[in-house]
């Protein structure tokens, strides 16, 4: 494999706060040095990156790739292209496919299908039950072994408490975290978007932050309870914000994540019945969003996540009730969050490098999210003075779901490096 | 443009001018449904249809009547039976549609937002005829037309919405027509009823209907859906009346004789008693009768019908609607 230099950038390594211009030599599919002036081995690929950053590849951990089962939206490859470009060299995919990933074949699958790609890196998340019904727990011991880093029942809550127990006990043995998606049912029942004042004008029927919170209370007992590691998807209120803050002082085993759209949209967003800010959980209020900024300042959030979710443009054509969830995030996420909170004053740049890539990795343990020597040259180039407008008809994804179409951002990925071997380079900003 | 715009999707988006413009286009038709020969010219060549997704009599006969008063001609498509029914999303109904060269849809659909989805795909006018819980324009239309023609006036005036709020369409677009035209909006019902926020639109809120009957001029008293009670918003509907129930023996504790209005259809012995339906202060049926003139109004400027030639278009002779 041919070396490659990338010279004189500004290299971002939160997993050991560094924070200096450098030259970054790539070799053998490793980090094999950083320090100024470093030569260029013979046959080098050398890059001048003076002006860029240079960063561990960003880690998400919450994607839907719907393959097996719906690759008219999306597929393992056509998602990880669309992760290379958005500048993430790993993402763990959601098992809500169909059939759903709940057995060790299914994993296996997944991890092969993404090798094929030879795109970014694919750590399955395994469900917690049977078809994601809620009833039985899926073999977890099995799923680990195939491949899968993390349980969920994602896009649908675990309604069952005492199924919500028995999981993150069991998931106990094999060292992993239990991710739920934090919705009480009964409550959030019929509703589409959040229960508000823009609810109450467009006639729609709201999902109140309580649904949401309910959940996060409750996962945060259990996981008091048993022990285990609970990590919340998509955290969207300023209530749930505070649940994870009080749990996380008691020192209970709690991650969070939260999305782009929700640390950059209010419902507002719903005006016109727009169905491509439909998702699930809501776009919340403009305190929310505040809340959920700080908190990932402060670390009580740990992560950024897309929560990509594909969907075909025509389920999206319809009335907002008739619409799906779902937002795809992968082309867009460091942008909006670099535009939206670096620029915003919000978090430093090293800060937001951390919460996409440092952070994330750690919260599953997975590889990845550090440029130490001898690590996997998982490594991504940002260009931050980009400017871009979102074009959805460009992107790599199969789908076009955003609500982020035609608004100007700053920051993109320049060149993905997966295991030292590129796997995106753009070729030209748009002016 | 017309003076409403494409489109009537709701009150929230449109000027007091432009709904006084209506009330007062709907006036010269009042009297085209009083005479022997209930047809004028206005809409004649005019092709409308009315695409109902959800079951309706009074809405649907009413806009029927004004099409058909105004020459227009037309055709009712029902969701039942129809390509709807077997699969046919709501986008490829309105190109079909529009492939067939119509110039005016009025639509009825359950879900919010719809008319303003067909509205921005279609070049034909779109009118709204109920959506979901949003708005439903033009019973708010002919509710302030009935209000004015009691009255005399609807500035100043305390109208108090009373019932079901949360899932009310004609609530949503009498708050914005009342609100923009000056009368001060009351709402009274359970607060399982009541959406989030309403009082930031401007509007008081009264828990008992006492207190609202206190304060009020006008009651306009809410369809209570039966669903309610089963999806456990209230016990019982019994409890309902006993509490919430516009009964004579509420409204003859009233500072001041009160005008009752209902959208139909109504309930009797559960928001409403027969005796006040019934009564002297009752509009209910004049709310019917200005539907027709209200919608023929709608349909009329929506047509590109010149406000000042409302009275020349009625004549024999006839004004042309271009």
């Amino acid at each position: 494999m041919r070396s490659l230099l990338l010279k004189g950038g500004r290299v971002i390594d939160p997993s050991r706060d560094f924070d200096q211009t450098a030259d970054v030599l790539v070799q053998d599919g490793k980090v094999a040095a950083i320090g100024t002036g470093l030569g260029s081995p013979d046959g080098a690929d050398v890059r001048d990156v003076r002006g860029k950053v240079v960063a561990p590849g960003l880690v998400d951990v919450h994607v839907h790739l719907r393959e097996p089962g719906n690759e008219d939206v999306e597929t393992i490859a056509s998602g990880t292209r669309a992760a290379a470009a958005g500048g993430f060299t790993a993402v763990c995919a959601m098992p809500n496919t169909d059939p759903v990933t709940d057995n060790q074949a299914a994993v296996g699958f997944i991890v092969r299908q993404s090798v094929r790609a030879g795109l970014a890196r694919v750590y399955p998340i395994g469900a917690i039950s049977v078809g994601q019904n809620g009833e039985q727990l899926s073999e977890f011991g099995e799923l680990v072994g195939a491949g899968a880093v993390a349980v969920s029942d994602d896009g649908k809550p675990v309604v069952s408490s005492h199924m919500m127990r028995t999981a993150l006990e069991y998931a106990r043995s094999f060292g992993i975290p239990v991710a739920d998606h934090c919705e009480e049912p009964t409550l959030s029942a019929g509703g589409v978007m959040h229960e508000g004042l823009v609810a109450t004008r467009l006639g729609l029927k709201g999902i109140p932050a309580a649904a949401e919170e309910i959940m996060v209370g409750r996962d945060i007992l259990l996981a008091g309870l048993t022990g285990g590691h609970i990590h919340l998807c998509h955290m969207s209120t300023r209530g749930s914000v505070e649940l994870i803050r009080r749990a996380k002082e008691q020192g209970i085993r709690v991650t969070a994540e939260v999305t782009p759209h929700h640390l950059a949209l209010t419902d507002h967003a719903c005006e016109g019945y727009d169905t491509h800010a439909k998702v699930n959980p809501p776009l919340r209020e403009a305190a929310d969003v505040a809340a959920l900024r700080a908190a990932l300042k402060q670390g009580v959030i740990d992560c950024i996540a897309s929560d990509h979710a594909p969907h075909a443009y025509d389920a999206k054509e319809a009335a907002f009730d008739d619409a799906p969830f779902g937002i795809v995030g992968l082309e867009t996420a460091f942008a909006v969050a670099h535009t939206e909170l670096v620029i915003g004053g919000a978090l430093t740049l090293p800060e937001l490098i951390a919460r996409m890539s440092t952070a994330p990795a750690a919260v599953l343990r997975l590889p990845g999210g550090s440029l130490q020597p001898g690590a996997a040259a998982d490594v991504v180039v940002l260009d931050i003075t980009a400017r871009w407008t979102v074009d959805p008809t460009t992107f790599f994804s199969k789908s076009r779901n955003t609500p982020f179409a035609g608004r100007a951002l700053t920051g993109r990925a320049v060149l993905t490096l997966v295991g030292g071997s590129i796997v995106h380079e753009a070729v030209a900003t748009t002016p | 443009m017309t003076a409403l715009g494409k489109d009537l999707v709701g009150l929230e988006h449109l000027s007091p001018d432009q709904i006084r413009l209506i009330l007062d286009t709907a006036e010269p038709f009042k009297e085209v449904s009083e005479r022997p020969i209930k047809k004028v010219p206005a809409l004649r060549g005019k092709t409308i249809v009315n695409l109902f997704f959800e079951a309706s009599t009074r809405t649907r006969i009413s806009f029927e009547f004004a099409e058909k008063r105004l020459s227009a001609d037309t055709v009712n498509v029902a969701a039942s039976g129809s390509a709807v029914q077997k699969g046919e999303t709501l986008v490829d109904t309105a190109k079909n549609l529009e492939a067939m060269r119509i110039d005016m849809v009025v639509i009825r659909h359950p879900s919010s937002g719809a008319a303003l989805f067909l509205g921005d795909r279609i070049r034909s006018n779109v009118v709204n005829a109920g959506d979901g819980k949003h708005e439903h324009p033009t019973q708010a239309l002919l509710d302030l037309l009935t209000i004015r023609d009691k009255h005399g006036k609807i500035a100043g005036l305390k109208v108090c919405l009373v019932g079901d709020i949360q899932h009310s369409r004609v609530a949503r677009s009498n708050i914005w027509g009342l609100l923009k035209l000056g009368a001060e909006v009351g709402v009274c019902g359970p607060d399982t009823l009541m959406p989030r926020g309403i009082e930031e639109l401007g509007v008081c809120r009264f828990r008992r209907l006492e207190e609202a009957i206190e304060w009020a001029d006008v009651l306009n008293v809410l369809r209570l859906q039966l669903e309610r009670m089963e999806k456990g918003f209230i016990p019982s509907l019994r409890e309902y009346y006993r509490v919430f129930g516009v009964t004579a023996e509420r409204l003859d504790k009233a500072p001041r004789e009160l005008t009752i209005m209902h959208p139909g259809p109504m309930n009797r012995g559960v928001e409403i008693d027969s005796r006040v339906a019934d009564g002297t202060h009752s509009v209910i049926l004049a709310q019917v009768t200005n539907g027709v003139a209200v919608r023929m109004a709608v349909l009329y400027l929506l047509a590109g019908g010149r406000p000042e030639l409302a009275d020349a278009a009625k004549g024999p002779a006839g004004g042309a609607a271009e």
